[in-house]
């Protein structure tokens, strides 16, 4: 990985109360790039990307972005900086239609002196392209509450999308769907790099990330204990690898 | 991003033609509801009834009555559908009513001017409304206990305050307000009708309303997408406190007086208009004009009853029952999600 890299950690730590979650996680990741984060329950994975979107500031260490340093004090403050978040119960409003899902926290608004108000049919309109560039036959003022769980994962990817991110950010996205919407969902993901979006993708599914991620780090203790190149390697003895990299020696420890 | 199409992807096994038989009834819904049609029903049914048992019932002048007697409980219950659409609960408004009131009688009756004395009673409004945001939003105190407690605290003012007794308005351009009409219906009406317009106007078409519906239906998820709950709390609670205020200055304005022990009780009327016009307790779904014919359903409804000779500790019984059918109704209707 040559290329300047587009986020880069150096040594952030978290501690909640008397628990130290991270302990100085490192890490680099490229323009392009899809990179995998595994690790047990309580390894610290949700905290780490809760602190890239901005719900969590790290206790310690810093984060760049495209070289320059940065901290996100709000979830809008990373999304600004082109870091989208889907979380893994994809944080949409049922009651709200998918438009308004799509644009929630950055509705595009008219403007008179000192009024404001929503330009919906902008909304509409931008959100039926993105469901269209997705493929998907969504209706952009149906309720979020009424549709599919994969039409809902989709609605929280447009949201995700609309905005052009340089990073996105996935926290189990294929825990809820079927098998033939994880291979579209991940199809997804593979799209995106060409189009010069980063992914972090969280899984328990080492299928689905040695399928799409270039790299997949292993998190453990609150440190990063390995990272694996998938390319060209044999299933089985990458299955394996993950394996033995989460557990370690240290089975059972883990915070 | 054009190559971003993946064949098929959550087309969901709907076709067309099962998603438009699913989108007609909801076209149907966002225009009225089911709700609202049954209200409407209910009105007229209503009207008809009360016409057959009461010859005084359809005249100009009984309508007007009828107008009058929504006002104080309608324009309390426009902030209440805000605060209940984002899955807030005001029960303070009613000692909102009577201590706003109180400030704005003593200020008129001070010499301060009516200007004076009404900015004063709203920005009183605000005060207790932004106290109520506050400790429900940021120390994270179910409403119905902070509102409980202000309830409490606010009409203990009015009451410390005023020793318990009345304070007579005798300024004519307050009173005029309570009493003057403009086009043969009664400036109080007016006042009403004004505000669930420009409300309602309003809710649908700016981040104030968008933000009440995302918030009441998915808080955690309204945040991470970047809405800052803390502030816009603040406003929907003010907004409810300020109105609030407003019909506190009618009701001093109509009955001439200000009363520490006005409009007691009333916060249960006022949600129940809400409810009853299909705003969801749960947060995130209603309508100002629901609570318009809730509202509307249940002034008719108190108004006949009176002249049809029902004795009133029935209006109660009748209010009540009208209520659970219509909780029963929208449940029935309603596809019952998972809550969180």
């Amino acid at each position: 990985m040559s290329a300047t890299p587009l986020l880069q950690l150096h040594g952030i730590t978290k501690r909640f109360g008397q628990t130290d979650v991270l302990r100085g996680v490192d890490l680099t990741i490229s323009p392009r790039e899809a990179v995998g984060l595994i690790g047990d329950n309580g390894a610290g994975k949700s905290t780490l990307v809760k602190i890239l979107s901005g719900v969590y500031a790290p206790t310690g260490g810093t984060i760049e972005l495209a070289g320059a340093p940065v901290r996100f004090p709000s979830p809008l403050a990373a999304r600004s900086a082109g870091i989208e978040m889907i979380y893994q119960d994809l944080a949409v409003c049922d009651d709200l239609d998918a438009a308004a899902n799509v644009f929630l926290g950055r509705e595009p608004r008219h403007r008179v002196g000192p009024a404001r108000w929503l330009d919906r049919r902008r909304m509409r309109a931008d959100a039926a392209r993105i469901f269209e560039r997705l493929g998907a036959s969504i209706a952009v003022d149906q309720e979020v509450g009424s549709m599919s769980g994969g039409e809902r994962q989709l609605v929280a990817v447009a949201r995700a999308l609309e905005f052009s991110p340089q990073l996105l950010l996935m926290d189990e996205p294929t825990a809820a769907l079927s098998n033939a919407k994880i291979h579209m969902l991940l199809g997804i993901v593979q799209r995106l790099k060409q189009e010069d979006v980063a992914v972090l993708l969280i899984s328990h599914r080492f299928t689905d990330l040695i399928q799409v991620c270039d790299r997949i780090l292993a998190l453990r203790d609150g440190r990063i204990a390995a990272s694996i190149s998938p390319r060209g390697r044999d299933v089985a003895e990458l299955m394996a690898e993950m394996q033995e990299a989460l557990t370690g020696e240290t089975l059972g420890a883990s915070a | 991003m054009s190559e971003l199409t993946h064949e098929g992807l959550a087309r969901g096994g709907r076709n067309p033609l099962q998603q438009r038989l699913a989108a007609a009834p909801r076209a149907v819904n966002d225009r009225l509801g089911v709700i609202g049609t049954a209200l409407i029903v209910a009105l007229i049914a209503e009207l008809v009834v009360f016409s057959l048992l009461s010859p005084y019932f359809l005249a100009v002048d009984n309508f007007n009555n009828i107008g009058r007697a929504m006002t104080i409980v309608g324009i309390a219950a426009i902030g209440q559908t805000v605060v209940i659409i984002a899955g807030g609960f005001d029960l303070s408004v009613g000692s909102v009513m009577a201590a706003a009131g109180m400030l704005a009688a003593y200020i008129v009756g001070a010499g301060g001017g009516t200007a004076v004395g009404l900015l004063a009673a709203l920005a009183m409004g605000i005060c207790v409304g932004l106290l109520n945001g506050t400790v429900t939003s940021y120390l994270r105190i179910n409403p119905l206990i902070t509102t409980l407690a202000t309830l409490a605290i606010v009409r203990g003012i009015a009451f410390v305050i005023s020793g318990g007794n009345a304070e007579v308005v005798s300024n004519t351009l307050f009173l005029d307000i309570g009493t003057n009409s403009v086009a043969g219906v009664p400036l109080v009406v007016w006042l009403m009708l004004v505000l669930f317009l420009a409300v309602g106007f309003v809710l649908p078409r700016t981040r104030f309303g968008r933000y009440a519906y995302a918030i009441g239906s998915n808080a955690r998820g309204a945040r991470l997408a970047g809405v800052p709950l803390h502030r816009w709390r603040l406003a929907f609670y003010g907004l409810s406190g300020l109105l609030a205020a407003v019909a506190g200055c009618v009701t001093v304005a109509r009955t001439g007086q200000a009363d520490p022990a006005a409009n007691i009780g009333v916060e249960l009327d006022v949600i129940t208009a809400v409810i009853l016009g299909g705003t969801s307790l749960n947060g995130g779904r209603g309508r100002l004009f629901g609570t318009f014919l809730g509202l509307s359903v249940l002034a008719v409804l108190n108004n006949g009853l009176i002249l049809a000779s029902v004795a009133s500790y029935w209006q109660q019984v009748v209010k009540g029952v009208v209520l659970l059918l219509a909780v029963s109704l929208s449940e029935l209707r309603g596809t019952r999600r998972d809550e969180e």
